[in-house]
């Protein structure tokens, strides 16, 4: 499954059985944290700041199963993760 | 620059970066990134202490360029070290350099583990989760060996943040999923089906996906989980869009738990408890209420997320396929879909009905939108989607629309692109078979196919259009027609080449009569094919040719002038070759009736599955052609196609053993005599001894029949046997000879076995196979010439010394006088038992060997117990019997000495291929063996007991046999001791 965002590309690969529409929100909920993270996200961001693109991934998502939804919680976590 | 970088972000790393950007090629970036690994590394190595900060940004570095597609082959040990730092920052850093770069193998493993546990035990619950997230990226079995014990108390511990419980649940499902070997099932797993009650929705989210999995693996150990999944499901379901606050996504209160949860319960039955049922029924109503409620939003996510709840939710009414109301009302909206602009929507509701279709319930619904699934494959834009559409038309296919999808799927073949015509050719194919009426619509439909993508028509689709006109003798003439019209397309397609020409072959006769399809016409419309076709097809066609001859004595001058033909005998191609000789030959010296025999029509085929339908499981793997056959359709025509086409069984057919003992020899026949009542009689009737005893009539019973059809068709032609009933006339000329000594041994080999190598010397070989029915027998004899030198005046003959010849009657053929080096030939014989009988026929195998005379005499494996019917009987019926044959010639007994290991497997296998029916639960003492069956000869049957009693101990046997005749007794018994 694939979502473009301007030039960007989020695939995400998925089994035969997967529900292949919430898949498709699970990329969008993915940028739209990257987004609020960064505050409008943009190419250079993830490039820039490639490791907290990796930090925010593991809240959302982990072992293939999605995590933690509610956008509030995962950005409250990697704030107060941040202070530490 | 964004703002968060201003206060953690590492300078020297957003310089590198930029640098790497402003590189103008790609041997300039190879350079600047080479100057910075000889960097980090003199740092690394130097002799100053890094602090925290400068061995995260190196480590940071490294790991960039390792992004970047160059190896890294230092600064683990950094990393590692990373781990025990005490700033966040630092050891998040290392982490995510061992989960990306580290693989299992590692030998750093071990440091890694023990701060992996040192986080793991610290109570710090964010360096809990950045361990347990590392655990779960990393997911090694050394990782589960290491940890999986541990997670599980972490998980379902009281003191545990609800974040860390989050990570906690998919980092056990990652090792469970890897090594369901290492986690330990427990006492907790009862407290994780708890977690679906939890108050925070990120647990629960978490939670779903190690519980789904862990029912898959143990569903009856979770069965709880129904309920409580229900009710979560039903509080979110029945929420307002603004209850769940941040869980609600685009108004759709938490779509992602909802697809979860809907997925745990297709781990299930439907719930038996009526409550939980009734409220989860009410859940999917209300869902399918929602989808068609004006949209809340106009945004696609919103759209995506609610019908991402709805599809999971038509899952599980497919799944659970007991609710016709639900499953109509779930095709009605999937229809809705079809029509929907979205693609993604309309490729997602063809995939789903496809499901539907194969429901009771729902296939009339689904039937319906035929004109839209049709008009979706000629008009939808995009590949997958047609290909969706062609899966559903053929699930949904069926006796009242076949015709109509058939003729729209071999229109859009016309058309389809490449990759997909073979497939649909397949399913044209199935199709058309499985829903034939009438057969002819069959032909047309599989002549269209060849000659619409002949292309794709695969070697099992035009094989089985054979088959099914071959088995069908309605459809032989119509099919003859179609491919003698089909042929005279200018330009046909080879696979149209090969069905003609064996259709032709077949059943060319049935079109001959017109004189616009006449013999000639036939086969120059053929010929005129041949020189394009390929090898393969040629062969084919010259089979085709021969069998012109049969059919069409008319033709033989033209046919044997085109094989005669340079270019056919002396081809390059072996193959071609060698039919144009063996079937110029054999047009030349067989008589017509030999011919005739020869190239009769083929006999129908045994029906199995389609190998078409084999070919496109393979092709899509299983569940793709398997809406078609599990069972729920009505049984389509494809089970009678060739149903009333088996062979009839012959009618020498043995009877079961109960009827032979009570219809003794007439069993089989229609006309069968009365039975005999009462067990007194009927022991009479079984042992008599008298010609009384035996069928009143010797009329055309039924062992006659299957004696004339042993017989050879017919006598007067060149290849006929001698009758050789009176043996005297054709071997009294020549004494047979003195059995060689080894004669004894080698008969005793085959007293309990028909099949196997009666005879080796260095010269020849003598094989044997033979099977026996009632009292007759058929015996294959095949003469093996070792040498190299041919044998000359080969002849061998059978003789019946002393009383054999009225007792045995054993009809040979005659075999060629030469049998060349290295060659082998066969001969077949007729047996017929007409009394019993002590001694076996003699075989005599005379020939020459490089001038010398051989002659060879042997004892043909014939023995009276060959034709031994076996016969069950219970305990009682036994010692009834046995006590009636009480006279003391009727009994035989020998005690002898074990020849042979006593295994009890081999003595039931010897007894079994003795004749006799091996009786359990007779003899009080198991070790003993016992035995019962009938001699059938034509003049009378012997019946007979026996009993085996083995002595381990003094590696000593005794058998007993009684039958009704003393001499059969006594023969059966020395014939049997020598077996063991």
């Amino acid at each position: 499954m694939f979502r473009k965002y301007a030039s960007l590309y989020f695939c995400c690969a998925i089994e035969d059985q997967d529900n292949e529409l919430i898949t498709l929100e699970i990329i969008q909920r993915y940028v739209e944290l990257l987004d609020k993270y960064f505050g409008s996200v943009c190419e250079l961001d993830i490039i820039f700041n490639f490791e907290k693109a990796y930090f925010i991934l593991d809240e959302f998502l982990l072992g293939g199963e999605v995590q933690e939804t509610s956008k509030k919680n995962v950005l409250k976590k990697l704030k107060s993760l941040e202070e530490t | 620059m964004p703002a968060v970088s201003k206060g953690d972000g590492m300078r020297g790393l957003a310089v590198f970066i930029s640098d790497i950007r402003n590189c103008k090629s790609k041997e300039a970036e190879v350079k600047r990134i080479n100057k910075e690994l000889a960097n980090i590394r003199s740092k690394f190595k130097g002799d100053k202490a890094l602090d925290g900060y400068s061995k995260k940004k190196y480590v940071c570095k490294l790991l960039f360029i390792f992004l970047l597609g160059h190896d890294i082959d230092f600064g683990h040990m950094e990393a590692v070290n990373l781990l025990s730092s005490n700033k966040y920052t630092e050891k998040q850093i290392g982490y995510l350099f061992i989960s990306v770069l580290v693989n299992s193998t590692s030998e750093l493993i071990r440091l890694i583990n023990n701060g992996v546990k040192n986080d793991l035990t610290s109570r710090n619950p964010t360096f809990m989760c950045l361990a347990l997230h590392c655990i779960a990226n990393v997911g090694s079995r050394e990782m589960g060996e290491a940890f999986a014990a541990d997670i599980p108390r972490i998980l379902v511990a009281g003191d545990s943040m609800d974040s860390v419980k989050q990570s906690a649940a998919l980092c056990l499902l990652r090792l469970y999923k890897a090594s369901p070997d290492l986690v330990p099932m427990g006492e907790w797993t009862a407290r994780v089906v708890h977690l679906l009650n939890d108050q925070h929705m990120g647990v629960v989210t978490a939670a779903v996906s190690l519980i789904t999995c862990l029912c898959k693996k143990n569903p009856d150990d979770f069965k709880t989980c129904v309920s409580l999944a229900v009710s979560r499901l039903s509080r979110i379901v029945s929420s307002a869009s603004t209850d769940l606050q941040d869980y609600t996504y685009y108004f759709v209160p938490a779509p992602w738990l909802s697809v979860k949860l809907l997925r745990l319960l297709q781990c299930y039955a439907p719930p038996e408890d009526a409550a939980v049922k009734g409220r989860l029924v009410e859940c999917l109503e209300t869902v399918l209420n929602k989808a068609q409620e004006p949209p809340k939003s106009k945004k696609v996510q919103h759209s995506n997320a609610k019908n991402a709840v709805l599809f999971e939710t038509i899952s599980l009414i497919i799944h659970y396929d007991s609710e016709p109301n639900l499953l109509v009302r779930a095709c009605n909206q999937l229809g809705q879909f079809l029509q929907h602009r979205e693609t993604n929507l309309r490729y997602l509701a063809l995939e789903s009905m496809c499901t539907l279709a194969s429901s009771e319930f729902s296939h009339e619904a689904v039937k319906t939108h035929i004109d839209t699934v049709i008009n979706a494959l000629k008009t939808e834009r995009d590949v997958s989607v047609r290909q969706r559409a062609a899966d559903l038309l053929y699930a949904m296919c069926d006796r009242s629309n076949a015709k109509q999808i058939v003729s729209e799927m071999l229109r859009y073949l016309e058309t389809a692109d490449y990759a997909i015509r073979e497939e649909i050719v397949l399913k044209v194919a199935i199709l058309a078979e499985k829903y034939a009426v009438d057969y002819s619509w069959y032909v047309d439909t599989i002549l269209n196919l060849i000659r619409i993508a002949g292309d794709y028509v695969s070697e099992e689709v035009w094989y089985r259009v054979l088959q099914i006109v071959t088995n069908r003798d309605d459809v032989q003439g119509y099919a003859a027609k179609t491919v003698f019209e089909a042929l005279q397309a200018p330009a046909c397609h080879e696979n149209m080449v090969k069905v003609g020409g064996y259709i032709l072959g077949e059943f060319g006769n049935l079109i001959a009569g017109d004189p616009r399809s006449s013999p000639p016409v036939q086969f120059s419309l053929l010929h005129s094919k041949f020189h394009l076709c390929s090898v393969a097809t040629r062969a084919l066609l010259l089979s085709t040719y021969i069998k012109f001859i049969n059919l069409f004595p008319e033709t033989k001058a033209t046919i044997q002038a085109v094989l005669r033909a340079g270019s056919q005998l002396r081809n390059a191609d072996v193959e071609l070759q060698q039919r144009a000789v063996e079937y110029l030959t054999l047009s030349s010296i067989a008589s017509t009736d030999v011919l005739a025999t020869v190239l009769e029509e083929m006999p129908p085929f045994p029906e199995r599955e389609s190998s078409i339908l084999a070919k496109l499981k393979r092709k899509k793997g299983p569940g793709a052609a398997g809406t078609l056959d599990d069972g729920r359709r009505e049984p389509g025509p494809g089970g009678d196609v060739n149903g009333g086409m088996e062979p009839a069984p012959s009618s020498g057919s043995t009877p079961s053993p109960s009827a032979d003992l009570l219809g003794l020899r007439a069993a089989p026949a229609p006309t069968a005599t009365p039975a005999p009542t009462g067990a007194g009689s009927l022991l009479v009737d079984v042992f008599s001894d008298s010609p009384t005893g035996g069928p009143p009539s010797l009329g055309p019973t039924p062992e006659e029949a299957f004696l004339s059809e042993l017989e050879p068709p017919a006598p007067e032609s060149p290849m006929a046997l001698s009758a050789d009933q009176a043996p005297a006339a054709d071997t009294a000329a020549e004494d047979p000879g003195v059995p060689i000594p080894e004669a004894d041994e080698l008969l005793n080999k085959f007293v309990c076995k028909n099949n196997g190598v009666l005879f080796e010397n260095a010269l020849l070989q003598i094989g044997v196979k033979s099977e026996f029915r009632q009292n007759l027998g058929r015996m294959y004899l095949f003469y093996g010439n070792k040498t190299s030198v041919q044998f000359q005046n080969f002849c061998p003959t059978v003789s019946h010394p002393g009383d054999l010849q009225t007792q045995l009657v054993v009809q040979t053929k005659r075999v060629p006088g030469q049998v060349d080096g290295g060659a082998q030939v066969q001969q077949v014989l007729n047996i017929e038992c007409l009394r019993d009988f002590l001694t076996p026929p003699l075989l005599t195998v005379r020939f020459r060997y490089g001038g010398a005379a051989q002659a060879l005499t042997l004892k043909l494996p014939v023995t009276i117990n060959k034709f031994f019917q076996p016969t069950e009987m219970a305990a009682q019926d036994f010692f009834q019997r046995w006590k009636q044959l009480s006279l003391p010639q009727q009994e035989a007994q020998k005690i002898f000495q074990a020849n042979h290991p006593m295994d009890s497997e081999v003595t039931k296998a010897k007894l079994l291929g003795f004749g006799s029916a091996l009786l359990d639960n007779v003899d009080p003492n198991p070790e003993n063996y016992v035995g019962a069956g009938i001699v059938q000869t034509k003049a009378l049957q012997v019946g007979c007991l026996l009993r085996l009693e083995p002595n381990a101990q003094a590696q000593m046997y005794r058998l007993t046999l009684r039958t009704s005749k003393e001499s059969v007794s006594r023969h059966l018994c020395e014939l049997l001791a020598e077996q063991f």
